[in-house]
């Protein structure tokens, strides 16, 4: 049994029943019904017996609709309910899994509701395996898809959607990295690949190429013990070559269309990083550049830090510590870049105390324990 | 079996003998620590008494409702509040004297110098559900 085939089924035998007149939420319970029955019934270890796995996933599923809408049927003593079964044949040709994208990533779902909502519907992971991904009960889980599901109840399957929304959703799964069973990271970029095959537009493409540039790198972000190296120190013999060339060729494609977008301009950011053999090697002239674009794109303060951190490496710290006095020094972040600038201004005193008060404001355990190392690596060197 | 919370403080517990605060350690005296309480939890995993551990930030906000109509009203941090939880591990236990030794033995993780931090931990009970059997 290939459950890599059986989930790269789902959008498209969920997008089928919707098109036959099945509601979305209806099918989309009889969709993960159907998955749990081949996981049951096909025979594991022995190649996939089923020449039609797309096919039998359609039949079972329709009929597990139609089980369950003539039930609820009987329930409300609804006569007027009247479920037709269409002639059997082949599955129609067209592909709706855009549609389910969009449906997913609907604007009057919020974030949480839609991320969940797109690794069912459209990944077809099941509920416990998203509850585990995101540490809540699996019960909370189950409610959140079905109060999304509710949502979207009235929401017209064929209008074409914001392929912007859907990219933020995929973002969203991706940057959750993984824990637990499912490894997020990897299943938004096969979501991704999966849009960039329905849907040409740059900014789909921009983001594949950035969630390639970055999973490239993962072996090297965390040391044995868990604790995280920052990029000029990551051994970059570590990093997967293959991926990196596939994200620069597919960025390059992107660009060359000139309809540059924020994921676009990121992806660039990463593929800088990506292509120098070391840190003192990487061209920060040119991270400069694609960061102003990305202000100009976005002019969101955490681009301007970054950017801060960007013109520290290019033009010098004063350089950057000056870009970073024009910022808000409540940002997140602001101590710890600071920090930074400060001791590669010499001055470890400040530098220390900035990485101290960064730590207290890390937004994680393992930003914290790297920000207490570095205040204690300057102040042990001070003592000595 | 009973669960027990084991509370770690940021302050507000009475100081422990190897009181050095954690920027002032060497790095390599913050990764062994680190790996003690990742090694503690895994352990508990295995022994199957590990329930739940998770950390707190150190800054939060006091809350509180306003009436109908109007925004709760928020205050603080406060500087001088007493007690600040760093985090909690539940387990679950047979004893109480279990609890108390696992608490033990969580308080002796490496601190400054590798030695134990030997810090105060508090040991709260749950309270349990109603036994089936009552007479």
């Amino acid at each position: 049994m290939n459950e890599a085939l059986l989930r790269s089924l789902t959008p498209s035998v969920l997008a089928i029943l919707v098109r036959r007149g099945a509601d979305f939420a209806a099918a989309e319970d009889a969709v993960q019904d159907a998955l749990v029955e081949a996981v049951r019934v096909w025979p594991a270890g022995r190649g996939d017996p089923i020449w039609d796995a797309k096919g039998w996933l359609v039949t079972v599923a329709w009929r597990k609709f139609l089980d369950q809408a003539r039930s609820d049927a009987a329930r409300r003593r609804r006569e007027d309910l009247v479920v037709e079964e269409p002639p059997p044949g082949p599955t129609p040709a067209v592909d709706d899994t855009l549609q389910l994208y969009f449906l997913c990533a609907h604007p009057s779902l919020t974030p949480s509701s839609a991320v969940a909502l797109t690794l069912r519907a459209v990944g077809g992971l099941t509920t416990r395996q998203i509850a585990q991904a995101y540490l809540v009960p699996e019960a909370t889980m189950a409610q959140r898809i079905s109060r999304a599901k509710r949502t979207v109840s009235g929401v017209r399957f064929d209008q074409p959607g914001d392929v912007a929304t859907v990219l933020r959703v995929l973002y969203l799964v991706f940057n959750e990295g993984y824990s637990g069973d499912v490894d997020l990271a990897a299943e938004a970029i096969r979501l991704t690949r999966q849009l960039a095959a329905q849907v040409d537009h740059p900014e789909v493409a921009g983001l594949l190429a950035l969630m390639l540039l970055h999973h490239a790198r993962r072996a090297g972000r965390t040391a044995p013990d868990g604790s995280l190296v920052p990029l000029a120190e990551q051994d970059r013999g570590r990093w997967d070559t293959e991926l990196i060339a596939e994200g620069v060729e597919i960025l390059q494609a992107a660009l060359a269309r000139d309809r540059l977008g924020e994921f676009q301009a990121q992806a660039a950011i990463a593929a800088l990083h990506a292509d120098a053999p070391t840190a003192e090697e990487t061209d920060w002239v040119q991270i400069v550049e694609w960061y102003d674009e990305l202000l100009r794109l976005t002019d969101s303060p955490v681009v301007r830090l970054n950017r801060a951190v960007a013109i520290g490496e290019a033009d010098g710290p004063r350089a950057g510590l000056a870009a970073l006095a024009a910022l808000d020094a409540s940002l997140p972040r602001h101590a710890a870049v600071a920090a930074y600038l400060h001791e590669r201004d010499g001055d470890l005193v400040t530098a220390a105390r900035l990485y101290a008060e960064a730590a207290q404001k890390a937004p994680n355990l393992a930003e914290r324990a790297y920000l207490t190392r570095q205040a204690a690596r300057l102040n042990a060197r001070r003592c000595r | 079996m009973a669960k027990y919370l084991l509370l770690k403080h940021y302050r507000g517990a009475p100081a422990a003998v190897n009181d050095v605060p954690m920027d002032q350690w060497a790095p390599e005296e913050i990764s062994a620590h680190m790996q003690y309480m990742n090694d503690f939890a895994a352990r508990l995993e295995k022994t199957g008494e590990f329930v739940d551990g998770q950390a707190l930030a150190p800054e939060g906000t006091w809350v509180r409702y306003d009436g109908e109509g109007r925004p709760p009203v928020t205050d603080g941090p406060f500087a001088e509040t007493k007690d600040l939880i760093a985090g909690w591990m539940v387990i679950d236990v047979d004893s109480y004297e279990r609890a108390i030794e696992l608490a033990g033995e969580l308080s002796a993780a490496p601190g400054a110098g590798g030695k134990p931090i030997h810090e105060w931990l508090e040991v709260r009970p749950f309270y349990g559900t109603t036994p089936t059997i009552t007479e």
